[in-house]
């Protein structure tokens, strides 16, 4: 029965929450990895572009409230992503046309491309926090538990309880099928494989026939769709603050060099190997040990590798460890 | 003379921006600002010598002027005994432990060939050692931080005169430069910053999480002075007088006596704040001009040639006998260290220090900004940058104020739309910066004060 406590405990504390902010951080990572694969820089604006997004997403769901739309148990915010996308879509594109497109004609270095973003992250910023202010928003409705810990106690007779929040599954399940349908997209069809192209050797699928302008402008369409949809169920099962998602950038651009930047698949995974390493390095392992070993054997202190303070340090030493020894990433991602 | 015209007409209008500040606003927030300019084109100084000198882009530059500050705590703060004596021993063990596993490292990585084993086994020695020291700290640490928490619950500094931490600070900054330039600096350009930037997090964390060594997040505060404080010079003759004579003329029209002392006294107070930013003007103008002789003397010496054409064809210099990564080392050595003497002026004027407010917005991003509207690679343009853009990242706000009053004049107070605008105008600083690096990028892609690279 202990052992089965500790299992549950594992799962609650580590396991799904792991999970879900692996998810939102694999989609940002890949939002990231296009574009550097693609469009060939590191977007400094990745964080306050995403904000502009869920921004969007709760300004609609503010609106769809305010109507008395909802989708019962479901949050309203569902409604509202396909708006997001569409403005987050929008907002990409004004960008690329009025900034990336004349350095991309230029052939600017990466690192001017790099400062150009850092341009643009001000000015998002600057447009997010006028629009909506610089505060805690929380837009989150319906109902908010799928299993509470204490039915979950009562229906086990366990002494853990295990509380699986409807935003964890909705973000899971919305990755997986966002993240299985990119993939299809990217393997099987004509705009897809012509992608890869671009990324893999641009003279080569210019000569082939392949048209830049359409690869750009899908890219943007694609991580407009992806970064939206992230950043809003981020937001959703934390909360909305644009300083926050700032600060996501950096993990997210770990997850992006770890997995093998301009790899969508080591992207996917690298955003999982930041959240549990994340979490299982500054997660407290005394009552786990409790349950697992004697009596005797009990530890006294709390059994954390690190604190929780140095979360972030955490994905952030990963990162440099990863550029040292395998600076192409897990899954060989570009070479640098 | 004639060549130099566009850089004496662009700071004389800087300094006509700072001057028109001080008559129409108040001369305290003029000589505020010009500190901080001052403190700025000193970062802008180093990021210049990194990024246009020698071609390194370092988005560190949080996490340098942050040890900075920390030199200043450490070096003029008086030393807590009494943490000493409950957790010090503790603390100089792990210190000992840390210097054992890097001797231990460096000799395995001597001694042994380059092998899979080697680097699992320096993996081995580094995770046992951190986990090692955590244990044999956590006593120590503990104890400190429970000598009286609300005051002090850490070990203190040295009791010196602050200044010496600009010393101390670029010597911090400019250490923890070689570790993370040995490590990072044969990246990829935009690899290297992200890398500098997480690092740099990673050094704010640190700073902000060892409450035995920084205070953390309880901040330390009333660091000493290298100025007088202006409650002692309220009550100081000679300065009375200085004021009394200086206000001569407004003051003699006032009839009554005790009306005069009065105003006597609110100008006294003024005075005091007054003086005191002007002796820190003085200070910070030496460490600038100092400075600035030395990297100009550096750009046009053999060496500052060697950089540059380091920095335009890195195989050319490697071909020529020039040794590329040793130089880079250096050079990103040396840039560090100035951000480093810059975060510990910017500690010394602000009489404390906060590790929560160190953000890569204000500390690096900004900077960048600054030394790219500046002009990269030309250190008088670098100092303009900094003057610049501080100048436009204060003022922005009533500027801002002013625009959206005029536009919106036609509509009433309780507009909504107007109030909201009102409401965010901080946030239009982020705006206008966003938009003058767009713009410069664009249209002056070598800053307001070009490079100029004549021989002499």
């Amino acid at each position: 029965m202990d052992f089965v406590n500790a299992i549950i405990l594992l799962l609650n504390y580590i396991f799904i929450p792991a999970l879900t902010y692996g998810s939102q951080l694999a989609l940002g990572a890949i939002f990231v990895t296009l574009i550097y694969g693609i469009l060939r820089f590191a977007n400094f604006a990745t964080g306050d572009m995403m904000s502009f997004g869920t921004m969007m997403t709760i300004l609609f769901t503010w609106y769809f409230q305010s109507l008395g739309v909802s989708l019962g148990v479901l949050p309203t915010a569902l409604l509202a992503i396909p708006f997001g996308i569409i403005f987050m879509i929008l907002y990409m594109l004004l960008i690329d046309k009025f900034v990336f497109k004349y350095y991309r004609h230029q052939k600017s270095p990466p690192v001017q491309f790099a400062m150009v973003s850092i341009g643009v992250m001000f000015v998002t910023q600057a447009v997010v926090r006028i629009i909506i202010g610089p505060g805690d928003r929380r837009f989150f409705d319906g109902e908010k538990f799928i299993i509470k810990a204490r039915e979950f106690k009562e229906m086990t007779g366990l002494n853990e309880g295990l509380a699986i929040k409807s935003t964890q599954v909705l973000t899971i399940f919305v990755t997986i099928v966002l993240v299985s349908l990119l993939f299809w997209f990217l393997n099987k069809t004509k705009t897809g494989k012509s992608m890869k192209a671009y990324s893999d050797n641009e003279d080569l699928a210019l000569l082939s026939g392949i048209d830049p302008k359409k690869i750009v402008l899908v890219t943007w369409v694609i991580a407009g769709i992806l970064a939206t949809i992230g950043d809003a169920l981020y937001g959703l099962d934390k909360s909305f603050k644009p300083f926050t998602y700032f600060n996501n950038m950096l993990p997210i651009f770990a997850a992006a060099i770890v997995g093998g930047i301009g790899n969508p698949f080591g992207a996917f995974l690298g955003g999982y190997v930041i959240a549990f390493s994340e979490i299982l390095l500054t997660y407290a392992y005394k009552k786990f040990f409790m349950y697992v070993l004697p009596e005797s054997m009990e530890p006294d202190s709390l059994v954390q590798l690190l604190s929780t303070d140095y979360k972030f340090a955490v994905s952030f030493s990963i990162l440099v460890i990863v550029l040292i020894y395998r600076p192409s990433g897990i899954f060989k991602g570009k070479v640098l | 003379m004639r060549k130099n015209l566009n850089v004496i007409a662009a700071y004389s209008i800087m300094m006509a921006l700072i001057l028109m500040v001080g008559i129409f606003q108040s001369w305290n927030i003029a000589l505020s600002i010009f500190n901080l300019c001052l403190i700025s084109a000193v970062m802008t100084m180093g990021a210049n010598i990194q990024w246009g000198y020698a071609g390194l882009i370092n988005f560190g530059i949080m996490g340098y002027t942050a040890l900075g500050g920390l030199a200043a705590v450490l070096i003029s703060v008086d030393p807590v005994q009494e943490a000493w004596r409950a957790g010090g021993f503790d603390i100089i063990m792990s210190l000992w432990l840390i210097v054992v596993m890097v001797l231990v490292i460096r000799f395995v990585l001597k001694r042994f060939e380059k092998s899979k084993i080697r680097t699992y086994s320096i993996a081995a020695i580094i995770i046992s050692g951190v986990l090692l020291i955590r244990f044999s700290a956590e006593p120590g640490i503990e104890a400190i931080e429970a000598v009286d928490p609300a005051k002090t619950g850490f070990l203190g500094g040295f009791g010196l005169p602050i200044i010496f931490s600009w010393i101390v600070g670029a010597l911090f900054a400019g250490g923890l430069a070689f570790i993370v330039g040995k490590v990072a600096l044969g990246l990829r350009a935009d690899y290297l910053a992200i890398a500098t930037l997480l690092i740099s997090e990673i050094v704010i964390a640190i700073i902000k999480h060892e409450d035995w060594l920084t205070r953390g997040v309880k901040n330390v505060i009333g660091l000493k002075r290298p100025a007088p404080y202006e409650v002692d010079l309220q009550t100081t003759d000679w300065f009375i007088k200085l004021v009394e004579k200086f206000n001569s003329g407004k003051l003699s029209v006032i009839e009554n006596l005790a009306d005069r002392q009065a105003a006597l006294n609110q100008l006294v107070i003024e005075g005091s704040s007054v003086f005191v930013k002007l002796c820190y003007s003085g200070l910070f103008l030496v460490v600038v001009i100092i400075l600035l002789i030395l990297t100009q003397k550096a750009l046009y010496s053999p060496w500052g040639r060697m950089m540059r054409a380091i920095r335009d064809n890195e195989e050319a210099a490697n071909a020529m006998g020039k040794n590329v990564v040793k130089q880079h080392l250096l050079i990103f050595i040396l840039g560090s260290a100035i951000v480093g003497i810059a975060g510990a002026m910017l500690v010394t004027q602000d009489g404390l220090f906060t590790p929560g407010s160190y953000r890569p917005m204000r500390y690096t991003f900004l900077i960048w900004v600054m030394v790219i509207v500046g002009g990269s690679g030309n250190n008088f343009g670098a100092i303009l940058g900094g003057f610049v853009v501080w100048f436009l990242w204060i003022e922005a706000a009533p500027i801002s104020l002013f625009l959206i009053n005029f536009f919106t004049s036609g509509i009433p107070e309780t507009n909504a739309l107007k109030a909201h605008l009102i409401e965010s105008v901080p946030y239009f600083r982020f705006l206008m910066m966003g938009l003058g690096l767009l713009f410069i990028m664009r249209y002056r892609p070598k800053g307001i004060l070009p490079e100029k690279i004549e021989i002499k």
